[in-house]
């Protein structure tokens, strides 16, 4: 069973494909490949004619690895467990404070209906669901809330800013 | 009182409908128990023992009037007609079916309540001192604060998924009536020398299986800064929190294992990326939110009253509770009144539908329609006229809330216990009452004074035991109720946490035990003056020990 693909709010084919780390690279196309990989074969992937995405683990400080995955085309970070919300703080960093302009994928086990709308607006644009889930039903969810109080990574004009006004 | 605009109603309302869908999933099969459990804890449903349990939120503790009645409809409508207020200033309901909560929380969002986040690994319920905005000893009203903080926290998209559960204390007086520094976050507001306004910020206290008193973090944080540190804080906790085990995954745990110093680093470190953004408050919003909670109308003759002289020299027991349940108002002529919800046969902080109406329409007549609730498990009408004072206090006792035992023995914090909660190994509600019964007496003829006698069914310690003067732990040994006993705990400015007398105790010889230490109090004291904390200060353990375990049998 494939997996489903939301990508900027509506059902698109994953152009990208999951390299594991012992897998002979193709000779094109678009690849994610891991954190490790990445830091292992960078120049290898570098000259390749591959498109490379980068799966980053939720436990790395963005910060400190930035200088290596900021020009990627595509960054996947992981929610390895439904409460295990690391991830949302590294998505915030990625594309509030280092304006990260690429394609931000949420992978994992959180990536359902009943978080996306928090993972839209802490700079995810991609989202790969989890197995069972209604990709409908998963974009209705994302406007569930139709003001909320805090400014994040969607510019949506929070509420203090609209009181202000 | 806030009142909530467009913005804060619509934002209840649709939590109410996303809330009603994932329960309608759940009992469709379509939602995984664990995940519904998790979705369902933010929306404050416990299942528990017998029944599922529902916590609504009360804001720092204050309730309109029409916000009582619900909440006395809720309890007629949907549980066995009554509500336990919890040491967190929050409201329980121990008898709600579970398909009935979603209707429950839609009846509360029509009076601007709801439960959001009073459960889960996510940040809570902000608490605050009950006599806030009354306290002679207040240096500006923290409510506001609170109110402003409240809603940064409420759905924060980077901090619902925490390592584990958050609690913030905002407190804003000489004397810390928050327990600010048994929480994740205590916030002091402060003023500096050059007499500006802001916050001395502490972190990673907290009670439960491993009890600490929280370290300062920062002497002063200007006042713009309040959500801006609160968020670089949850973000380095987020991001270290230990998620490997339950019992070492808050806060407190990551402060003492990176060690204050490094922390406070790393929060300095994170919070110079945002302190200048959008998260610094302006005088305007600070403004806004203040206006809510402007000052009521004080009636200027309050003083001149002379009735209430009159009352006092005429009736000893009017006289007494006056003495105990209530305190000093900044405002001349008035007083702030305390509601005991530690009575004689009743499980300390239940309220009953019935007393929650009369409350609702008391507070309407005598306090500008608005009450609180403390830490303590008890109410505060804030702002009573000294000539309402006599007819408040017969009201109460009409329904049974005028126990003039505030701030004594029988005043005891005391978790659910054994009788509703799955976590408890131990009795607490039934000791507190054998309590209550051996010493409503012995208080009278002793005077013991002042004393927080504060009792939980087990580690995870909702009665905040490890801060009680006199502490009580249920504790299982082989399937038996056996209670530890700590002495010398304090959640005020002197917050420290009570040390172990030894064994613990059987569930037959621990009401046997708490006498023995009042006794050996009584023996002990300089004079009436010196409360049974200080004593214990300066006597140390020995004395008290000796006496315990002379009589009562102890099992280590």
């Amino acid at each position: 069973m494939s997996t489903t693909l939301l990508r900027n709010l509506k059902v698109e084919a994953d152009d990208y494909t999951l390299l594991a780390d012992d897998a002979a690279l193709p000779a094109a196309g678009k690849v994610i490949v891991s954190h490790a990989r990445w830091h292992a074969e960078r120049d290898a992937l570098l000259a390749s004619n591959l498109v490379v995405g980068i799966k980053i683990p939720n436990t790395v400080d963005i910060a400190t690895v930035l200088p290596e995955i900021a020009e990627r085309p595509l960054i996947a970070l992981d929610f390895p467990a439904f409460p295990d919300g690391r991830a949302y703080s590294q998505a915030r960093l990625l594309a509030e404070r280092f304006a990260y302009k690429g394609e931000l994928r949420a992978t994992g086990k959180a990536v359902v209906r009943d978080q996306i709308g928090f993972m839209v607006r802490c700079g995810f644009t991609s989202f790969e669901l989890r197995d069972g889930q209604d990709p409908a039903a998963c974009l209705a969810a994302v406007h569930e809330f139709s003001v909320p109080y805090q400014q994040a990574a969607d510019h949506v004009q929070p509420v203090f800013l609209r009181r202000r006004a | 009182m806030y009142q909530y605009d467009e913005y804060d109603q619509k934002l209840v309302d649709e939590r109410v409908a996303q809330f009603r869908d994932q329960t309608r999933r759940y009992l469709a099969g379509e939602l995984p128990d664990d995940e519904y459990r998790m979705l369902r804890l933010r929306n404050g449903l416990y299942v528990q023992r017998f029944a599922p349990m529902l916590r609504v939120a009360i804001p720092y503790g204050l309730l309109a009037s029409k916000q009582v009645r619900m909440l006395g409809h809720i309890a007629r409508t949907y549980d066995k007609g009554y509500g336990h207020l919890t040491t967190r200033q929050n409201i329980q309901f121990n008898w709600p079916t579970l398909e009935s909560v979603p209707d429950i929380l839609a009846d509360l969002a029509t009076v601007q309540m709801h439960a959001i986040q009073t459960s889960g690994n996510c940040i809570r319920n902000f608490t605050s001192d009950h006599l806030a905005g009354v306290a002679a000893d207040e240096l500006v009203d923290p409510r506001p604060y609170c109110e402003i903080a409240r809603q940064w926290a409420t759905l924060h998209p980077e901090f619902n998924w925490l390592p584990r559960k958050f609690k913030i204390a905002i407190s804003s007086s000489t004397t810390d009536r928050a327990a600010t520094r048994v929480h994740d976050i205590g916030v002091h507001i402060v003023r500096n020398e050059a007499g500006e306004l802001g916050y001395t910020m502490y972190v990673g206290g907290g009670l439960g299986r491993t009890p600490i008193i929280g370290v300062k973090l920062r002497d002063f944080l200007p006042e713009a800064d309040l959500l801006s540190y609160c968020e670089a804080v949850l973000r380095v906790y987020n991001r270290l929190g230990r998620r490997d085990n339950i019992y070492k995954a808050r806060i407190k745990i990551l402060v003492k294992e990176t060690g204050p110093a490094k922390f406070a680093e790393l929060v300095e470190a994170e919070w110079a990326q945002i302190k200048d953004s959008y998260l610094k408050l302006t005088q305007a919003d600070l403004d806004r939110v203040k206006r809510h909670f402007s000052q009521p109308t004080y009636d200027a003759t309050a003083a001149n009253d002379t009735t209430y002289a009159a009352r006092i020299a005429a009736n000893p027991a009017f006289a007494a509770w006056t003495r105990r349940n209530l305190k000093a108002h900044r405002v001349p002529g008035y007083s702030a009144v305390f509601a005991s919800l530690k009575a004689k046969g009743v499980a300390p902080g239940d309220i009953d539908a019935a007393q929650l109406d009369a409350v609702a329409d008391l507070a309407d007549r005598y306090s500008f329609g608005e009450v609180r609730v403390t830490h303590t498990q008890n109410l505060v009408f804030a702002d009573v006229q000294q000539k309402d004072l006599y007819p408040l206090w017969q009201a109460l006792a009409g329904i049974g809330l005028a126990t003039p035992n505030i701030g004594l023995l029988t005043d005891v914090i005391c978790c659910p216990g054994l009788d509703f909660c799955s976590l408890s190994n131990a009795s607490s509600i039934a000791v507190a009452e054998e309590i209550f019964e051996r010493f409503e007496s012995l208080d009278d003829q002793h005077d013991i004074g002042e004393m927080k006698l504060n009792m939980s069914g087990c580690m995870n310690g909702c009665g905040h035991h490890s801060v009680g003067h006199i502490g009580i732990l249920g504790v299982d040994k082989k399937g038996e109720e056996w209670y530890q006993i700590t002495l010398g705990g304090s959640s005020s400015n002197d917050a420290s946490l009570g040390d172990r007398t030894g064994p613990s105790v059987s569930r037959a010889d621990i009401a046997d035990a708490v006498q023995n230490l009042i006794e050996t109090y009584l023996a002990e004291r300089h004079s009436e003056d010196e409360s049974f904390l200080a004593c214990y200060r300066r006597v140390g353990m020995a004395p008290f020990k000796t006496r315990l375990y002379a009589s009562v049998e102890a099992e280590a």
